[in-house]
């Protein structure tokens, strides 16, 4: 009624029809309130909102009727945003436009502290790779680096416990972790995992250090080594089984960015603390680690389309280009150096291992930021939706309103 | 819960009988809440309820901005969440822009109570800037949010101690003396419900006032709630009655009616509690196209099992190609 509204504002041109709640109030017909209580009518839960139009006002151009009332979009002050790919970037994603609650996230955000569970991620799989290399050095002749790996992933899987532990909201209550088992929870998986895992790393490292049981030591470290992988890889499930979109739209190629950088940051430590004469299979372990961690989150970066910014830009952006700098320069060390100087190899070990916590603090910071955003909640489950329905022949789904 | 991954999957799609299925024998009716926001009057006697009778602590009192929304969502102390959205969008058949430049508030002010108009700082009478196409053009969208009780509730799937559980009422509930404040529900969710209170450590969201249920009495919101925006009861009888009152708003013109997280079929396998929004979800800050995470947890186990075998694999195989290390040795001393 951008014309103006005629008579007093509230009585012209009302509709004349019976049952207008408003008009007989006006006429004292009803009353809603009085000292002896709620009288009269009281549609409540029937009331029909938006039936009439009370001011009786025609609005220029379309009545506002239900009718093409979701297409005039408001310019409400709720937030609408674009989204849209880097400049410069291929636009794999076109622009997509969304509407959000004030700009507020749709999720909410986990109280997780980036270095408890990114140290976490880091530990396990430093540990649970470490394993692997340790067997396998012992079982090739290679004591140094077998000693050397069962000492660091027994203090890695320790850490990776108590910084678990650190970050529950009641650590005095960490044993409850284990008061059932869950395979649909991945942290109640983890658990068990852990605790079958940590004692055989335990016990492989005490029989080798004190030279003692070698029939035990073997088969611990034969245990650790086959339990190893799955400590590595299943930090990627604990994250992908939240609504985070940035970790759980990669569930597919997450894992094998764990696991990718588990044997990076265990074959580093393996070139850091093994003599040159052992280091064959670390240089080779850690040009295979870089190799896998890299690709497989490029191709993560491929499948997560627009949420994948969250894995270029800002703080997570950041950790990734370090871990992918820190991985391949450590790698080119390792391939090129490693096997003639000790320095280089040592120097080259520390960036792997570096990288793969950059790679895992890249990974988590991504993830939150992909849970802040509402974008990256609303506009992947818009398309979805809309492909849907153009699926099924154009018929609106939930959500949509029935025309 | 093992029978879940194999054979029958008990994580997404439709399912008739939650509680049932968590163990609960004989059971009464799974209940839920059918909230209307076409009749919601934004009062917020839901939040107060909710805070009073569940002895919820304060939040943080700031203003937002927001509208006269200063809750801002949910939380660990927030279970209701009233949102106010301003639109320039007509109802149905109602306009949305009425001009009342021609109402004498001085007048009305004279007759007693209020803010004096010279102290005001909007009136409806106040000129709208130069220029401004808001001019008196607003609608208020306002929306009783809650926990939806999902059938397939992400909190409780990934919650590693089985604080949360699912009750014989089909609904989803925190047991604060095993919770150990792991935090995993909290990304799980969805819908961004439950939260950590920071002080406290643990987990905390709407219970349906689980305590009211077993005395037979409805939850605190639904009883306050003054227009029935809050509606409680049997979630069939609450279906019916809502796909009624969808086609009732579609008759008088209201196109923009639907209802949102009632359908079996959906991400989560349906809602307890369930809506009838004015606009699209997310103008309400809800997720258009949820999906439970686990319906995905079987796909995980599998990609994370090819992962660690090719860790496993591919170190082995290096090791293969390095041979024994004596060789090595030997071959250096000559
Ligand atoms: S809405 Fe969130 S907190 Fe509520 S039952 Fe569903 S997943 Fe759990």
């Amino acid at each position: 009624m951008s014309d103006g509204a005629q008579g007093d504002g509230h009585g012209a041109g009302r509709n004349e029809a019976d049952g207008n709640p408003a008009e007989a109030r006006q006429a004292g017909s009803i009353s809603d309130v009085t000292k002896e209580g709620q009288q009269g009518i009281r549609p409540s839960r029937e009331a029909l909102v938006g039936a009439q139009d009370l001011t009786g006002g025609e609005r220029p151009g379309g009545n506002g009727a239900g009718a093409d009332a979701g297409k005039r979009h408001g310019k409400g002050r709720h937030r609408r945003g674009r989204a849209r790919g880097r400049k410069g970037e291929q636009t794999m994603v076109p622009e997509a436009e969304f509407t959000s609650y004030y700009g507020r996230p749709v999720l909410n955000q986990p109280a997780w502290q980036p270095l408890n569970i990114a140290g976490y991620f880091f530990l396990g799989g430093l540990a649970g790779a470490g394993s692997v290399l340790a067997a396998g050095a012992e079982l090739s002749g290679r004591p140094v680096m077998a000693r050397a790996l069962k000492v660091t992933s027994t203090v890695s899987v320790a850490g990776s416990a108590a910084a678990l532990i650190h970050d529950l909201g009641r650590p005095g209550r960490f044993a409850n972790m284990l008061r059932v088992f869950k395979p649909t929870s991945p942290m109640s998986v983890g658990s068990w995992l852990l605790a079958a895992y940590a004692p055989a790393s335990f016990v492989a490292t005490l029989c080798d250090a004190g030279g003692k049981l070698p029939r035990i030591g073997r088969t611990a470290t034969v245990g650790a080594a086959l339990l190893g992988p799955a400590v590595a890889s299943y930090t990627a499930v604990l994250a992908a089984d939240t609504a985070v979109p940035g970790w759980h739209e990669g569930y597919r190629e997450l894992p094998f960015v764990f696991v990718g950088s588990a044997a990076t940051a265990a074959s580093g430590m393996a070139l850091a603390a093994s003599p040159l004469a052992e280091n064959g299979p670390a240089r080779s372990a850690a040009v295979a680690g870089t190799a896998l961690e890299n690709a497989a989150m490029k191709a993560m970066e491929r499948r997560l389309g627009l949420v994948a910014e969250v894995y270029r830009e800002g703080r997570g952006g950041r950790w990734m280009r370090a871990a992918e700098a820190l991985s391949l320069a450590g790698a080119a060390g390792a391939a090129v150096l490693g096997g003639r100087s000790r320095a280089a190899a040592g120097l080259s070990g520390l960036a792997l291992v570096a990288a793969s916590a950059c790679t895992r603090l890249g990974v988590f910071h991504a993830g939150l930021e992909s849970s802040k955003d509402p974008k990256y909640t609303v506009v992947p489950q818009r398309r979805r939706l809309q492909e849907r329905e153009r699926s099924q022949g154009g018929q609106r789904l939930s959500g949509t309103p029935e025309r | 819960m093992t029978e879940s991954i194999i054979g029958r999957n008990l994580l997404a799609g439709p399912e008739n009988d939650p509680a049932g299925d968590a163990g609960h024998g004989e059971h009464p009716p799974r209940v839920g809440f059918f909230t209307d926001t076409s009749v919601c009057i934004g009062c917020k006697a839901c939040e107060v309820a909710c805070k009073e009778w569940n002895a919820i602590p304060e939040d943080g009192i700031e203003l937002s901005g927001m509208s006269y929304d200063n809750t801002q969502g949910l939380g660990a102390s927030s279970w209701r969440h009233v949102a106010f959205i301003e639109q320039s969008k007509p109802v149905g058949h109602a306009h949305a822009d009425v001009d009342h430049s021609d109402v004498d508030v001085l007048a009305l002010a004279a007759q007693g109570s209020g803010t004096p108009p010279e102290e005001a700082a909007v009136t409806p009478t106040t000129p709208p800037e130069a220029g401004s196409e808001e001019r008196g053009e607003l609608r208020w969208l306002m929306s009783s949010d809650v926990c939806k009780h999902c059938t397939h509730a992400a909190c409780l799937d990934v919650c590693p101690t089985g604080s949360l559980f699912r009750t014989e009422f089909g609904t989803v509930v925190v047991q604060e003396d095993i919770c150990n404040g792991c935090g995993y529900c909290v990304p799980a969710c969805p819908y961004g419900v439950i939260e950590q209170r920071p002080d406290d450590g643990r987990a905390f969201k709407c219970t349906m006032c689980y305590d009211r249920l077993g005395a037979g009495q409805e939850p605190a919101c639904a009883k306050a709630c003054p227009t029935e925006s809050i509606q409680f009861g049997p979630l069939d009888e609450l279906r019916e009655r809502a796909e009624a009152r969808v086609a009732q708003l579609h008759e008088a013109g209201v196109g923009d009616a639907r209802l949102y997280g009632h359908d079996p079929e959906d991400g989560v396998g349906g809602d307890g509690a369930f809506f009838l929004l004015l606009d699209e979800p997310e103008v309400y800050g809800l997720p258009p196209d949820p999906v439970v995470t686990t319906r995905d947890l079987p796909d995980m186990w599998r990609h994370a099992g090819a992962a660690a075998l090719t860790l496993l694999g591919g170190l082995a195989a290096v090791f293969a190609a390095h041979g024994r290390n004596d060789a090595l040795k030997w071959r250096i001393r000559r």
